[in-house]
Parts: structure tokens; sequence; C-alpha cells
């Protein structure tokens, strides 16, 4: 019964957070908005017992790509955007696109719903624990690869946004 | 009670959202937001199975797709403000560079 209270109000602070963040005519509320959808994320992160990722939601998400954002949203002319048309022309045809898409997952949801069972009991082995020993043995390659791009990124990203020295 | 069926429910009803908005908004920025909606929505049904099944694969995922995100919006962050900086605009109609 709990679970079902919390269940529903992460779910809201996650639906609403995600539709005020598409819709905002200001990038920096969209910013805030995103805050809030990816805050309610964590929450339903946390009620289905991953902990481990419900700190990285916070600390890596909430923390560092939305500053990421914020600080990107202000080293850009806000000010010219605002005013223009915040929608594209094509918007009718992403609503039905989005319809059908929609319709579709009803479909395959209204199938299989009676077929997913509830969820099992949650392990004994503490989630992060569990989650490094798997990770680490069978999924260190992955993980090897994921630093490299990481890195790689890293290196982009300051040669992309660097001042063009000398030319 | 609450299945893992709800948190599928909710991860797609995110996914659209997310679409709508990479597919509707003309500001670069709020389009590189609904992305990582979209990232979300599927970290969401990741932990969800892995929830279902009492198998921990799903959120080692999960840690991949969130390591993946932060690197797509790094890069994406650094091509806008390389594009702002040439361009003077962040409406995603007047990046036609590469149209005829």
């Amino acid at each position: 019964m709990l679970d079902a209270i919390f269940f529903y109000a992460f779910a809201l602070l996650a639906v609403a957070g995600a539709v005020l963040t598409v819709t905002r005519r200001n990038a920096v509320h969209s910013a805030i908005w995103l805050i809030v959808s990816l805050l309610g994320v964590a929450g339903l992160f946390l009620l289905a017992q991953a902990e481990f990722l419900f700190a990285v939601q916070i600390v890596l998400y909430v923390g560092g790509v939305m500053l990421l954002f914020l600080m990107v949203i202000m080293l850009v002319n806000l000010d010219r955007a605002k005013q223009e048309r915040q929608f594209s022309q094509q918007w009718p045809a992403a609503l039905a696109l989005a319809a059908v898409a929609g319709f579709g997952l009803t479909v395959v949801f209204r199938k299989a719903g009676a077929v997913l069972p509830p969820m099992a009991s949650p392990a004994e082995q503490g989630n992060t624990q569990w989650l490094s020993e798997v990770m680490f043995r069978q999924y260190l390659l992955p993980f090897e690869l994921a630093s490299v791009v990481l890195l790689v990124a890293m290196v982009g990203a300051v040669l992309m946004a660097r001042k063009k020295a000398g030319t | 009670m609450i299945t893992s069926t709800h948190y599928l429910v909710l991860g797609g009803l995110l996914a659209l959202i997310g679409t709508l908005g990479v597919l509707t908004r003309r500001n670069v920025v709020v389009i590189l937001m609904s992305i990582e909606l979209i990232l979300n929505a599927a970290n969401l049904n990741l932990v969800a199975f892995a929830r279902e099944l009492n198998q921990i694969q799903g959120q080692v995922f999960a840690v991949f797709v969130i390591a993946i995100a932060v690197a797509e919006a790094s890069v994406g962050l650094g091509i806008l403000i390389a594009l702002f900086r040439n361009k003077e605009t962040v409406d995603a109609g007047e990046i036609d560079l590469l149209k005829w």
C-alpha cells in the first residue's frame, strides 16, 4: 500500500516534470523541470531497490549533467531564442507519430499486463556490493570500454568548445 | 500492488514525451534535454526488469546507459557551443549547413 503511494507520487513527479520540460518556453525553466523529472525517476530507482543507481542518478545527473546544461544555457544567447517560435512546423506529424507509438505500446501492455508477475523479493546481499561484483567480473571489458568512451567524449567536448587559437 | 508493468507503462510514457520533445522543439538545448528523458525511460525499464527477474545485470546496463548519456550530453553541448560561436543561433531550423 505504502509502496503504491510512493510509486504514484514519484511517477507523477517524473511525468509532470517531463511534460513541463518539453513545453516550457524558457530553457532555464525546462532545465529546472528536467531536474524534477530526474529526481522522480531517482525515487523510482530507490523503490525498485536500485540504491546504487539512485545515488548515481542524483550525483551524476542532477548534480553533474544538469549543471553542464545550465552553464551552456547561460553561455548561449537566450533572449533571442525566447522570442522565436518554440515548436517546429512539423508538430502535427510528430504528434501523430507519438499517438501511433502510444497506441502500439497500449496494445502491447494490454497483452503483456497479465503475464508479468509481481516483483521478486530483494536479494540478501547489498545492492552496491552485488552490482560491483557482477560489473567487475562479468562485465569488466564493457566497463573498460565505457571509460574509453568517456575519455574520448571528454577530449571531444574540449576540442569542440575551445576557441580556435591562432587561426 | 505495484508490478513491473507499472514501471514499463511509465517508461513508455516518459519515452513518448521525450520523443515529442525531440521532434517538435526548435531550441537545441531542449532537444538535448529531451534525449536525456528518453535515456532515463530506458533506464527505468532496465531497473524494473532487474527487480522482476531478481538479477543485477539490468542495473549494470543502466550504469552503462548513464555513462553513454553523459558522454552524449557533453559532446552535444560542446558542438552546440561551437555552433553558437559560428552561427549565433540555437534554433535547429536555422542549422542547415548540410542541406543542399
